[in-house]
């Protein structure tokens, strides 16, 4: 097996394989809750819990689990940890629960968590799978938070409940409906690959010879 | 009997799973490029949420009264192991229905169509009979956004896409597209 830095765990879900924006895993979740920021955070943040906790418990049982019938421990584990997160979120915040709706029980079809439980809680010490499940589960709120903003702000005219445009701002509704989601998810998808399209370019630039590169910028 | 049918047409185009609710994108990316793979898809789609309408009715009826907390674990172990039994069941009385349906079964298991159903169907508090109506109304919509999807993408791969766009980001704003023009369908509810 590939051998990694523990820092490597932790930032690689982060961004470079970010589960939504890269993988395009956990979809559901990210299209369908993120019509503001307050919902993004509670959805984030309850998948968050739900993937470190599973992690934890199939990183540390993994000797004992059959490799059989692994993917129904597992499935079985995420819908215990959901059953709480649900529970939790009934108790503490019932308008944010009843805004997620149905979207929280469905944290257990979320790919995302399933992915990561197969490809490296089974197979790593607990530290390093705690460690990755993190990474992930931030990478995660990362993701939702930069689908809420855009679609609060462009089709409410808010930032978590604050105006930011004043009165006469006319919003688009079509963002906070859900066409939005799609929309907003492909345009980031967009801009993300001509990002990294422009690195590429201006890393193949910096390989030229010093001349060469001075004279095409001139 | 109008009641069925308001709820069959409701959950096949004005809520539609897919372009409305978000539910079971997996597939709605990930076999959409082909339509006849798209109908495939979405037949087996129709077939295990009619299953799982009838398990999700069981389990509200005669277990969960004792035992509520158990709802979301008793759903999914139970719907996964009647389509396992079931696929074994095709497999041995129609070979050809396994092999057009064979490979979707147990992947349509784990999409949140299925659990989405089940829960909805919960919330809403149907009966056996609106159960049933409601998941074929599903099945039926899930199928006609596969396979409208499949067929816009089958002619995208001869349009010329700027490079940047190919790819998801392209299926995307497909999807937002095909999802703004089912939302004409609200004006059915409120009108009636």
């Amino acid at each position: 097996m590939r051998q990694t830095t523990p820092q490597a765990d932790f930032l690689r879900g982060i961004w470079r394989e970010n589960p939504v924006l890269i993988q395009m895993l956990g979809l559901c979740p990210a299209l369908a809750v993120t019509n503001t920021v307050a919902n993004s955070i509670a959805m984030g943040v309850a998948t968050f819990f739900v993937l470190t906790g599973s992690s934890l418990l199939v990183s540390t049982f993994k000797r004992w689990v059959p490799h059989e019938v692994r993917i129904s421990t597992y499935i079985l584990i995420i819908a215990t940890f959901v059953t709480i997160a649900d529970m939790l979120l009934e108790a503490v915040v019932p308008t944010v629960h009843k805004a997620l709706g149905a979207f929280v029980a469905l944290i257990v079809v979320n790919c995302m968590i399933l992915s990561r439980q197969e490809a490296f809680a089974s197979k790593q010490p607990i530290g390093r799978s705690l460690l990755d499940a993190a990474g992930t589960g931030f990478g995660f709120i990362i993701a939702l938070l930069m689908m809420g903003a855009v679609r609060e702000i462009l089709g409410n005219g808010t930032f978590l409940g604050f105006s930011l445009f004043g009165p006469n701002f006319e919003p688009w509704v079509i963002m906070i409906l859900p066409p939005g989601g799609f929309l907003t998810l492909g345009l980031w998808l967009l801009v993300l690959s001509w990002v990294e399209r422009r690195r590429a370019e201006s890393a193949r630039v910096a390989d030229w010879p010093a001349g060469v590169a001075q004279r095409r910028v001139a | 009997m109008e009641n069925l049918i308001w709820i069959l047409l409701s959950a096949m185009v004005v809520n539609n799973f897919t372009l409305a609710l978000f539910l079971g994108l997996c597939p709605f990316m990930g076999v959409s490029a082909r339509v006849e793979t798209a109908l495939r898809m979405g037949a087996a789609n129709i077939f295990v949420l009619t299953i799982t309408s009838l398990c999700a009715w069981f389990l509200n009826t005669f277990v969960l009264p004792y035992a509520p907390y158990l709802r979301l674990i008793s759903f999914i172990v139970v719907i996964a192991s009647l389509v396992q039994i079931v696929e074994i069941v095709i497999k041995k009385v129609s070979p050809t229905l396994f092999r057009q349906l064979g490979i979707f079964l147990p992947l349509i298991t784990t999409n949140c169509a299925i659990l989405g159903l089940a829960i909805f169907q919960t919330n809403r508090g149907y009966g056996l009979i609106e159960g049933l109506f409601f998941a074929v109304g599903a099945g039926l919509g899930l199928t006609l956004a596969l396979v409208l999807m499949a067929s816009i993408r089958e002619n995208t791969e001869l349009a010329s896409v700027p490079e940047l766009a190919k790819g998801m980001a392209l299926v995307l704003i497909i999807a937002g597209s095909l999802s703004l023009a089912f939302m004409g369908f609200a004006g059915l509810l409120s009108s009636s």
